[in-house]
């Protein structure tokens, strides 16, 4: 009898997305997959759009990660107005978009933290469903869920004075920004109006955080660093002198030793660079390096590969704790899927320094906000979006509408990572068992979630995930069916 | 509300949607820890329960239905709770993936998987997504409406966390709402 395992993150609630496990007679698995089941073609229905048009309609694709969507959109654009990339820019457009970014960042990595994962760590991955989610964290840590919720509402606060609204706002546009920051707003952010909501509060609330997190790896080490460990690439943008930097750089890529395998590459150029697979089984493709091929060439994008490629975080506290990161691995890229929730923290850290310092240069207070030069017929925009790196590519017509889009979403480029991470985990904990039990779907629950797949970009799974398990026989007959609620 | 009134129960879904709308409701910021004393809830992805486990008196639908799943799940919605409110241009009016209806959708598919810049090679097995575990694709983004019925509609995208508040405040207590200009405009 084939045993098939219907791991259904997404469908039945949130929409998007489905794990199948096949095992085989022997209870080996055959075949495991993470399927994304929802497609929508703004590849194409875009087209015919004015060019202006796409940083406020392509964030559409993302309400967790919107800005990074709108910023991807607005600096392929840049280009197309002949604003050049990165430096082009005016000082103050520059810094108010940076500023927006690393609202974002810190945001949707505290969202992500403490409303999806802290559950699993507080109350344990094989804890009663009942509780493991964040009401049973607002009922059980008040002060901590009260802290997770004013973080991220002072990320959505920066990113509503800078863009103009918290979620889908319109700040950026081609070749700059349609406002900078008012010394009201600034104050009001920098020193938190007599409220917590300040600057210094957030460094110190993400240091606080890091230590919650540093303390429970220090209690379950052999979970932390062995729960689905694989080798793979790395891939993000850096800065030209190999620090971190979220918003602009060049294209940077290692394997699992560390040795570079793309090094530096200008943005608009990745399309000598980057290939994508198209599966049948799967609306998101597999992209890939395409000197190394599909099989050598994938490779993983988010915190964790971001900490792997820099050589050095430019804020100090952020600096410190990344030294610290590197040290437990000997300075060899780290492959420990659990990692990320450490390297997450670091850069929510390291966003909560980036704010404070932008907050502080008056720049953002500046009125030269858009700049415009000889027009071009294309534009490659790359953004680390909070989930990874994320290109957008357009061409225009000399009519001004969008001829063409080419989409690689942050998630899109962890495909092949989440895959492997869920027959990683399949083999480790249901091979060869009689019984499917709850934790063990969870397990697989647990490293999916590690990658924070933002499964509305190609569909973003919060919370819980419903599972259902199916055992078919070899003609396909449902014999069985189990799910959990 | 006195202590011994039954909470009312929520339950809320992502269809076609890109998440913004939940995203908008988690918004309402420190009021969600008011929220969780005044609503308890059942299905939804903001907390751990998969499939209904009782009748709900309210429940929250952001996006349209673009594939069967969709369908499925709204009519399942539809049936177990009371009050169905659409919430957010998507589940109106099928908001930006409806901007596809004008297309065939085989366009749609071919752009994404035959004919875009970094696919390999024009994917030379020309293979475009399907499969038993792939939901079916429906023809165009069907508003909820064109579906079920819908009781209540908050427009925006997303609603504001002031308008997405204060709907559910006046269906919990059945008191009549009575928005202000300015929380149902938007951009
Ligand atoms: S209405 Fe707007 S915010 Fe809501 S799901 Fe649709 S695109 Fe996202």
């Amino acid at each position: 009898m084939t045993r098939k395992i219907v791991i259904d993150p997404v469908t039945r609630v949130e929409g998007h997305g489905r794990v199948t496990i096949h095992l085989d007679d022997a209870g080996n698995v055959a075949q495991s997959r993470l399927h994304i089941v929802e497609f929508r073609g703004f590849e194409r229905f875009v087209q015919g759009r004015p060019y202006w048009e796409a940083p406020v309609l392509v964030q559409r694709l993302c309400g967790i990660c919107p800005v990074s969507h709108h910023l991807a959109g607005a600096k392929a654009m840049d280009v197309v107005v002949g604003a050049g990339t990165g430096a082009g820019l005016t000082p103050t457009a520059e810094k108010i978009r940076r500023l927006m970014h690393y609202g974002q960042i810190f945001q949707s990595h505290s969202l992500h933290f403490f409303h999806l994962a802290s559950p699993d760590l507080l109350f344990g991955y094989d804890a009663d469903p009942a509780t493991r989610n964040v009401i049973g964290v607002a009922l059980a840590n008040r002060e901590l869920a009260t802290q997770a919720v004013l973080m991220r509402k002072y990320g959505q606060e920066v990113i509503a004075a800078t863009a103009g609204k918290k979620i889908h706002g319109t700040g950026a546009i081609p070749g700059g920004v349609n406002k900078s920051l008012t010394v009201e707003e600034r104050d009001r952010l920098l020193k938190g109006d007599g409220g917590p909501l300040s600057a210094d509060q957030m460094v110190a609330w993400s240091q606080g955080a890091l230590a919650f997190f540093k303390d429970y790896y220090k209690k379950h080490k052999a979970f932390i660093d062995g729960f689905s460990k694989f080798p793979s690439n790395h891939l993000c943008l850096v800065r030209q002198d190999g620090a971190l930097d979220l918003y602009h750089g060049v294209l940077r890529a290692v394997d699992a030793e560390g040795r570079r395998i793309l090094d530096d590459v200008d943005g608009q150029d990745y399309l000598r660079h980057f290939r994508e697979e198209v599966k049948s089984w799967s609306y998101m493709k597999f992209p890939y390096l395409k000197r190394l091929g599909p099989e050598q060439g994938w490779y993983r994008v988010g915190p964790l590969a971001r900490l792997n490629v820099v050589d050095f975080i430019p804020t100090p506290l952020a600096q410190k704790e990344f030294e610290a990161f590197k040290a437990a691995t000997g300075g060899k890229p780290n492959d420990m899927c659990m990692h990320t929730h450490w390297a997450r923290l670091i850069e929510v850290l390291h966003a909560a320094e980036k704010m404070r310092e932008l907050l502080q240069d008056p720049d953002v207070l500046g009125g030269d906000l858009v700049v415009h030069g000889k027009r071009q017929p294309e534009g490659v925009g790359i953004i680390e979006a909070p989930r990874g790196t994320l290109f957008h590519h357009y061409a225009v017509g000399d009519d001004d509408l969008i001829k063409m889009a080419n989409l690689i979403v942050s998630t899109t480029n962890n495909n092949e990572p989440m895959n492997r991470a869920v027959r990683c985990v399949a083999t480790t904990y249901m091979a060869g068992q009689k019984e499917i039990t709850e934790p063990m779907m969870n397990a697989v629950e647990v490293a999916i979630r590690a990658y924070d797949p933002c499964l509305s970009c190609a569909t973003h799974a919060y919370g819980q995930m419903p599972l259902e398990i199916t055992l078919v026989d070899a003609t396909g007959a449902v014999v069985a069916r189990r799910r959990k609620n | 509300m006195s202590a011994k009134a039954p909470k009312k129960i929520v339950a809320t879904t992502s269809l076609a949607g890109c998440f913004g709308c939940h995203m908008s409701l988690l918004d309402i910021d420190e009021r969600i820890l008011d929220l969780i004393e005044l609503v308890e809830f059942n299905k939804s992805p903001f907390d751990d329960i998969k499939t209904f486990t009782k009748e709900c008196d309210i429940g929250l639908i952001e996006g349209g239905c673009c594939n069967d799943e969709n369908v499925h799940v709204l009519t399942e919605f539809r049936k177990r709770c009371k009050v169905l409110v659409a919430v957010g241009e998507c589940a109106l009016m099928g908001g930006l993936p409806a901007l596809r209806n004008v297309l065939p959708l085989k366009e749609c598919l071919e752009e994404a998987y035959l004919n875009g810049p970094t696919v390999a090679d024009g994917n030379p097995d020309k293979i475009i997504p399907h499969d038993p575990d792939l939901p079916k694709i429906l023809n165009r983004v069907y508003p909820c409406h064109e579906v079920v019925k819908i009781d209540y509609f908050l427009p925006g995208c997303p609603p504001s966390a002031d308008l997405i508040w204060d709907a559910l405040v006046a269906l919990v207590t059945g008191q009549e709402l009575d928005p202000s200009y300015r929380s149902f405009k938007f951009d």
